[in-house]
């Protein structure tokens, strides 16, 4: 896996909630033994609908509880092959995330005005380090903003740091064992075998009775 | 302080911090292949073959074929073999196609015994969480997650928030555990339960049959869950007694406490009344799009909603009884349990499929279907003009041939209504095996309960 430390550049946005990884790869391309060249098969279905568009970019921002569903990781090997490197979203569910932080396609959790910001600005930096994304709004810098439209965001995005030309940071939260490994680039079994005096002695001292599935 | 289930199981398992030692890990032939292939690159092995056990089951024909060579699409039938193969090189027992023992991976473990309380269980699969009905913390992972337990038998896992969902109250007539849990979604949404481990308790849990509460923790991942679990009692020990691989004697006294203490604090709790419930039915496309068998197809609340009656192609208003069917597909991880059969064939049972409607029944595994044929359930289903097929995941995703066709519309006992799941542009609702045994017959979703006599 190799290491991150920033992402930058254009924003996808697939502004729908609960995708289901059935979406983000049908089942038809699971029966695939190998791990690559899934990427040309993302959202096989929705595609084929007028009026679909999705950009390789380096970021995908979507709606809440991203990757629901099926445990397959290829879902995130097709987002991954297709050329996203972090998905931004308000949240995610469980297996989907943990499966992207296993082949580092990093997941990043903003609130739902966050990401809408993200969404709206078209481009953005991610610093893994220091666990901010930064976006800036297109708009802001070339056109006059509408004042109702900019009294309404402002009222409804609260939290980031507005800077000059509509640069806002927004600051996110991840495990910090989970950053590391990312940072770095680690394979978790390789960190987990570093361990393996500890298993050993588990299996010695406290290891539950069977069941014995050999043999049967 | 008081412990829940949870924390006395997950506690037992800590190799390390945030280590967890797994004691039983299910691998199937869709998610494994590149696990095996990247053990294979990096010269390692499985430390713990007598701890693994592998099935074919997602892609499996259901017409009875016996060696995978039979397999006609061929990126199957290289799948299965894959997996026969990885299975002996790397030491793993595996019941594959023409095994007595194949089936839906969270059917035969159960059947089989290996499945008990107090255990890790994992398996690429999200519906592990099926096995959480004997006491266990049961979970689905993905595929670098298992070639991580391949390795090394243990997760790198922090530990989960907790999620008490007590129910009160009393299920009635013809309402099952598939509504108790599809209410229960309907109530909390698909991510009601994201980030939680869920204990499932409470009078209406422990009146169910070890199938029922297989249902229900199998649905917890529609809910967002982790995993769902429901404190083992004689109900759970009768089942695992004598069966292969269980422990003779049973260690009943170890088992009874795996129970959470009086005061146990959970991060989030839920009180559901059971009595309140109907036969539920799925309208929509996440399984959380689900309503009373006696009510309509709801208004549309959001953008979602709109796109899901799109996609379902139905008027909001319509009542649910007046929804006309194409299909009916028994079976899946779900409902495909000899429990769940012989509800379906009390319902069919010298009645006729509407003439309408393709029916059929998938059981779970081999031993159900021969448990099955055994009781004549097998003619009494094909009496009533439904195709009794052979053990599979089947229908429930399509990776097989059972899929249906474009627009056609479906009552599942499965556990997904997404757009395409059991076939591109299928439309899928989601009941208990009852509800869809009564609505094959009558070719559009009848109430069960009035056909109580």
């Amino acid at each position: 896996m190799d290491a991150i430390r920033v992402i930058e550049g254009a924003v996808s946005v697939l502004d729908r909630a609960d995708v289901d990884t059935d979406q983000i790869i049908p089942k038809q391309f699971l029966k695939r033994v190998e791990r690559t060249g899934f990427g040309e098969f993302l959202f096989y279905d929705w595609a084929k609908e007028p009026g679909w568009s999705l950009e390789a970019a380096p970021i995908l921002a979507a709606g809440r509880n991203f990757g629901c569903g099926s445990s397959r990781e290829h879902a995130p090997w097709a987002l991954e092959d297709y050329g996203f490197k972090a998905i931004v979203a308000p949240s995610f569910a469980d297996i989907f995330f943990s499966n992207c932080t296993k082949i580092g396609l990093l997941p990043v959790v903003l609130s739902e005005d966050e990401v809408r910001g993200v969404m709206a600005a078209g481009r953005a930096r991610i610093d893994l380090e220091s666990q901010t994304v930064t976006y800036w709004n297109a708009k802001d810098s070339t056109s006059l903003p509408n004042p109702s439209r900019d009294a309404k965001d402002s009222a409804s995005l609260p939290n980031p740091s507005r800077g000059a030309c509509g640069e806002s940071t927004a600051t996110f939260e991840i495990d910090q064992e989970i950053k590391r490994r990312l940072l770095n680039g680690l394979d978790d079994i390789g960190v987990t075998l570093q361990s393996a005096d500890a298993i050993a002695a588990y299996e010695r001292d406290r290891e539950r009775a069977g069941p014995v599935t050999v043999g049967r | 302080m008081p412990k829940s289930l949870f924390d006395k199981i997950w506690e037992a398992h800590e190799v390390a911090d945030s280590l967890l030692y797994i004691d039983l890990h299910l691998v199937h032939e869709v998610t494994s292949p590149q696990a095996f292939e990247s053990l294979r690159l990096a010269g390692r092995t499985v430390r713990r073959p007598d701890r693994t056990l592998a099935t074919a089951d997602h892609n499996v024909p259901t017409d009875g074929s016996k060696v995978a060579a039979q397999i006609a699409d061929q990126l199957s039938r290289v799948q299965v073999e894959t997996l026969e193969r990885n299975c002996a090189e790397f030491g793993v027992p595996v019941h594959s196609i023409g095994s007595a023992r194949q089936g839906i991976v969270h059917v035969i473990g159960p059947e089989m015994g290996v499945t008990q309380p107090g255990m890790t269980i994992v398996c690429g699969d999200s519906h592990t969480s099926t096995h959480g009905a004997f006491g266990a913390i049961a979970f689905g992972i993905g595929t670098s997650e298992v070639e991580h337990v391949l390795a090394t038998q243990t997760l790198q896992q922090r530990k989960p928030k907790s999620m008490l969902i007590r129910y009160e109250g009393a299920l009635g007539y013809g309402v099952t555990a598939k509504d108790l849990i599809l209410g229960t979604i309907g109530r909390i949404g698909v991510d009601g339960g994201v980030g939680h481990v869920i204990e499932y308790s409470g009078p209406p849990i422990e009146g169910l049959s070890m199938e029922g509460r297989m249902t229900v923790c199998n649905m917890t991942i529609e809910g967002g869950g982790r995993a769902g679990m429901i404190a083992p009692d004689d109900t759970t020990f009768e089942w695992v007694e004598g069966r292969e691989a269980a422990p003779d004697p049973l260690p009943v006294d170890e088992w009874r406490k795996l129970r959470s203490e009086e005061g146990a604090v959970f991060d989030k709790e839920v009180v559901i009344d059971a009595s309140a419930l109907s036969p539920q039915v799925t309208w929509g496309t996440t399984p959380s799009m689900v309503t009373d068998v006696t009510s309509s197809v709801p208004d549309p609340a959001s953008e979602g909603d709109e796109r899901a009656l799109e996609y379902m192609a139905l008027e909001p208003g319509t009542p649910v009884q007046d929804i006309r069917l194409d299909r009916v597909f028994i079976g899946s991880c779900t409902n495909s349990r000899i429990g769940d059969l012989r509800e379906a064939a009390e319902v069919v049972r010298g009645r006729r499929v509407a003439a309408s409607v393709g029916a059929m029944v998938v059981p779970g595994s081999q031993q159900v279907a021969a448990q099955a044929e055994r009781e004549g359930l097998d003619r009494v289903f094909r009496e009533a003009g439904f195709d009794w097929r052979s053990a599979g995941c089947s229908m429930c995703l399509g990776m097989n041939p059972d899929t249906l066709a474009p627009g056609e519309r479906c009552a599942s006992t499965s556990n997904r209504n997404f757009e395409g799941r059991q076939g591109r542009g299928g439309r899928t609702h989601l009941v208990s095996p009852k509800m869809a045994a009564a609505a094959a017959v009558e070719g559009h979703f009848v109430d069960i309960r009035d056909w109580s006599s």
